[in-house]
């Protein structure tokens, strides 16, 4: 089934077409022949509707994905993604209104997003939501905005530092200097949380805030967050919450209760829209009601019966087009509203006690990076006493072969030889075992003969990627001259004429 | 326990069992107590036939494609979509994987950036195409921030008043920090020429769109010439469907190609989740944002896919990144590729011809009736503006009693035009839907 398949550029026939399309019934209208394209559409391939679904079903093959495998992916929360929740988002009033439509056209989609405000307000404990952002990375650039225009407003001017943990996520420092500020590192301490006296060494009349990620990237939770808010808010800053793991304590805690001015909610991690292969996301953001002014522009509310879109008064503006990732926003809704409040708590027992699990399954094979409880996920280190010889990498592509998709490798960066496992909730003890089994039978292989690591995967589509040469050598388009080339380096390489030749 | 968790009673307690606790609020400690387990209050829930139910009767509150027809574009366009687009992006190896970290198992979704990447330089003219933005509007702001990075000591950005009027917001939103000048569309009636005026030593770059917002086509080569002159980049934003027929941006000399690419198979889902085009010239690589991917060879010789450049990216520059995007609009980016590969050639020439047509008679039609005007000077494409005998808010409620959407209402954006519509005609508006908006806006306007 892991048959190559060819770039459907060699897939091309002159003429072919692969739609129905309507037929011109008005005249026809002069053209301005200055602004004509005379090449031709260089680069678009030809092809029939059946073709174009046989490649596109071929490659699509040549993917793992949660509904085939577990896929703890740590950080990134790779739960189930409920089937009702796309038939949901495909209800015509949902997938075919635009979004330029007049309000009164609109008050279906504007109750939908006015109800997801409110009950994403109640579980993080804030006063406002903003539904806007596309996705995390552009929650934190929000949140960041939002810091400096509330600094400013207050004429505190001076204010351009934003500390960031060394265990956080690259999105919060790249965010920071993305608004113009200075990024400071602050170290972990023994346990791994946030050290209190480095937070205290950095904190100053340049601090614009503090971004924190709770339970943080290494999986634990700061149990001195009160203190950290405390501080921070004694420097006069804010506290930013990344919101990337509150998968673990949905009804476990308030990130308001414990200090924070601020978040992001990922709703295609903690409230399970479809990771697409990279996005759609929706990074949906919170606040306390002194940030609220500031939140971008609009956000929904209501006046009696009616459903409108507001501009908050000091409003950072517009970060994207339009209302946010709307149809991520009915399947969070729908999500929230299967599961209620008592079915999220589940959500984060069961994750955090099947991450629990994992780390006692593993622990003695693989060393926890800190032997303590875990939340959501649990981060080890593939340094195995057997086989010092052993990478995370190794481990991580000898997975593949047992048929589970690897953790997050190398983050923390914090910490050495990192893999980090987030099982989340959606699995069974039965794959939890199976995973785990799979993971001290590599520890074994490696033990005997670390070639079975270092040659893996050998049951996937393709083998180890020459990603130094990719690199080198870019290969970012289809080029004809380039692909016969590619295939020509290698001894072992397949005739060209094969490869254009379609095998089915 | 819901029916997304798989875990028995027996499985839980020997779960807890192996980890040493007695049930899992004791894995919570760790949280102080004061705020651990607070009180949560959701509406009750809904199984899943209440559910759907719930759902489909504020989904029957909005005005669709479906139920109206559309006349509506203003960055947004009803445009046909095969069937067979959604059939793809429906499956769960696309849909349910994420980010391909581990290319081995994820040739899929690399091939496809990889055909994307090749696509999006075939329609735009242009070099190299990164693995997509949020939208047009993210695309835009994220190259002009690119633009700044690419040309030194230039801290303007010139943007003319006939881009999109949210773009320019979350252009603004985008370089508040960065001090940077954002000028050039302060007079919302200054021609292109005024704002081309405008250049100078400073000028990192000059946006311009095409077709712009109120629809009118321009020839990108000497705005190309003139930035040029000046050591700055032209950063186009365009309309990809206006590419099966109109000039390639790359051609006429753009540096920067950006897009709302929504009309390439993507349906209007109340403004998302749509996608953002981004191509650039090959020299400006190395500081595009956004993931990429490119071709290689595996241990045995066989071709495949990875994502590269990577040290561009946040996971691994952190605050020198190009940018902090790192989630893009994958499945989107599916929908367009294979909207792209299904119309081919021939599919993408002819939707863009049904576009110009239909609208040029549409706007022959409506500016025959007494008290309209057509605004948007020729070239035009899929949208012109007209001036209405009444305010557009009012047609528009009387257009809606006939199942119709009307244009968008440029009064707020423009308001030098007076009363004045924006109207989008598509290949999915026919000559029988058009002759019935045409009358049912002499009608409402008596």
């Amino acid at each position: 089934m892991n048959n190559y398949e060819p770039p459907i550029f060699e897939l091309s026939g002159p003429g072919k077409i692969g739609a129905n399309l309507p037929r011109l019934d008005v005249p026809q209208a002069e053209l301005p022949q200055a602004l004509l394209r005379d090449d031709g559409l260089p680069g678009i391939p030809e092809l029939t509707e059946t073709e174009v679904t046989r490649h596109f079903t071929r490659i699509s093959q040549r993917n793992f994905c949660i509904d085939t495998g577990m896929y703890p992916l740590g950080s990134c929360t790779m739960k189930y993604n409920p089937k009702v929740h796309e038939e949901a988002a495909r209800l015509p009033g949902f997938a075919f209104a635009h979004p330029m439509q007049p309000e009164a056209q609109s008050q279906g989609a504007l109750e939908l997003m006015y109800g997801l405000q409110n009950y994403l307000a109640e579980l993080s404990g804030f006063d406002q939501v903003s539904l806007q952002p596309a996705a995390g990375a552009q929650g934190e650039f929000t949140g960041v905005l939002v810091f400096r225009a509330y600094h400013l407003d207050r004429g505190d001017t001076e204010r351009n530092e934003i500390l960031v943990p060394d265990s956080a996520h690259g999105t919060n420092p790249a965010t920071a200097a993305m608004v113009g500020m200075k990024v400071v590192e602050v170290k972990s301490g023994p346990r791994g949380n946030c050290s209190i006296e480095d937070l205290k060494a950095k904190l100053g009349p340049h601090t614009a805030g503090l971004m924190l990620t709770n339970p943080n990237t290494l999986g634990l939770f700061e149990q001195n967050i009160q203190e950290i808010a405390r501080l921070v808010h004694e420097a006069g800053g804010l506290m930013y919450g990344d919101g990337a793991n509150f998968n673990a304590i949905l009804g476990i805690v308030k990130p308001r209760d414990v200090g924070f001015d601020f978040m992001h909610y990922n709703l295609h991690k903690t409230f399970t829209t479809p990771h697409g292969g990279g996005g759609p996301g929706s990074g949906a953001v919170g606040c306390t009601k002194e940030l609220a002014p500031y939140m971008p522009a609009p956000v929904a509310d209501k006046d009696g019966d009616r459903y409108y879109f507001r501009t908050p008064e000091k409003s950072i503006g517009r970060v994207k087009s339009f209302w946010g990732n709307f149809g991520m926003l009915v399947r969070a809704w729908a999500y929230i509203r299967t599961l209620g409040a008592a079915g999220l708590k589940e959500v984060s027992d069961n994750a955090v006690l099947n991450a629990n699990y994992i780390r006692v399954r593993l622990q003695h094979v693989y060393p926890v990076a800190y032997d303590r409880t875990c939340m959501h996920e649990v981060v080890l280190k593939g340094q195995l006493k057997e086989a010092p010889q052993a990478r995370t990498l190794d481990i991580a592509k000898r997975l593949i072969d047992y048929g589970f998709h690897p953790p997050t490798v190398y983050f923390p960066i914090s910490v050495p030889e990192a893999l980090m496992i987030e099982p989340t909730e959606t699995e069974s003890k039965r794959n939890l075992d199976a995973f785990c089994d799979a993971m001290l039978k590599i520890a074994q292989e490696a033990a005997e003969d670390i070639n079975i690591l270092k040659n893996a995967p050998t049951t996937a589509p393709v083998r180890r990627l020459d990603e130094v040469g990719a690199a080198r050598k870019p290969i970012l388009t289809y080029d004809r001259a380039r692909f016969r080339e590619l295939r020509g380096e290698h001894e072992h390489a397949t005739p060209d004429d094969q490869l254009t030749v379609p095998s089915y | 326990m819901s029916h997304y968790i798989s875990n028995t009673e027996q499985d839980r307690a020997a779960m807890l069992k192996a980890v040493g606790v007695a049930e899992v609020a004791e894995l919570f400690e760790v949280v102080p107590q004061e705020v651990r387990f607070p009180n949560v209050e959701l509406p009750k829930l809904l199984s899943e036939p209440e559910l759907l139910r719930e759902l489909r009767r504020m989904s029957n509150l909005n005005a669709n494609a479906q139920s109206h027809s559309i006349f509506l574009g203003a960055g947004a366009y009803n445009h046909f979509v095969p069937a067979a687009v959604d059939a793809l992006l429906r499956r769960a190896e696309y849909y349910t994987a994420y980010t391909p970290y581990q290319p081995e198992i994820s040739q899929g979704t690399l091939q496809v950036i990889f055909e994307y990447q090749t696509l999006m330089c075939g329609l735009t003219g242009m070099d190299v195409a990164n693995a997509s933005h949020y939208d047009g509007a993210t695309a835009l702001a994220e190259a002009a921030g690119m633009a700044l990075n690419s040309t030194r000591n230039k801290r303007t950005i010139l943007v003319t008043p006939t881009v999109h009027p949210q773009y320019r917001q979350v252009l603004r939103t985008y370089m508040q920090g960065l001090g940077v000048r954002i000028t050039g569309d302060e007079n919302v009636a200054a021609s292109l020429d005024d704002v081309l005026g405008q250049i100078d030593d400073g000028t990192a770059a000059v946006i311009v769109q095409t077709p712009d917002f109120l629809g009118q086509l321009h020839d990108l080569k000497p705005i190309a010439d003139k930035i040029h002159a000046a050591g700055g980049l032209l950063i186009a934003s365009v309309d990809p469907i206006a590419l099966g027929l109109f000039q390639a941006p790359g051609a006429a000399g753009a540096d920067i190609v950006v897009g709302e690419g929504q009309p390439l198979g993507i349906p209007l889902s109340y403004g998302g989740p749509y996608l953002g085009i981004f191509a650039c010239k090959e020299q400006y690589v190395r500081r595009m944002p956004g993931r990429v991917a490119g071709a290689t060879t595996d241990l045995d010789g066989q071709v495949g896919y990875v994502l590269t450049l990577q040290t561009r990216e946040q996971h691994i520059r952190r605050e020198k990144a190009t940018s902090n995007i790192c989630t893009n609009q994958g499945l989107m980016m599916l929908a367009s590729t294979v909207y792209t590969c299904l119309m081919g050639k021939t599919g993408l020439r002819t939707v863009a011809e049904l576009c110009y047509h239909r609208a040029h008679y549409a706007a022959a039609e409506i500016a025959k009736l007494p008290g309209f005007e057509l605004l948007t000077p020729a070239p035009f494409f899929k949208e012109f503006a007209v001036r209405t005998p009444k305010p557009v808010a009012e047609l528009n409620q009387l257009l809606d009693t006939r199942g119709i959407v009307g244009g968008y209402d440029l009064k707020q954006d423009y308001p030098h035009l007076g009363n004045a519509m924006l109207i989008a005609v598509t290949e999915l508006n026919s000559k029988a839907d058009i002759d019935a908006f045409v009358a049912a806006l002499a009608e409402s306007s008596r």
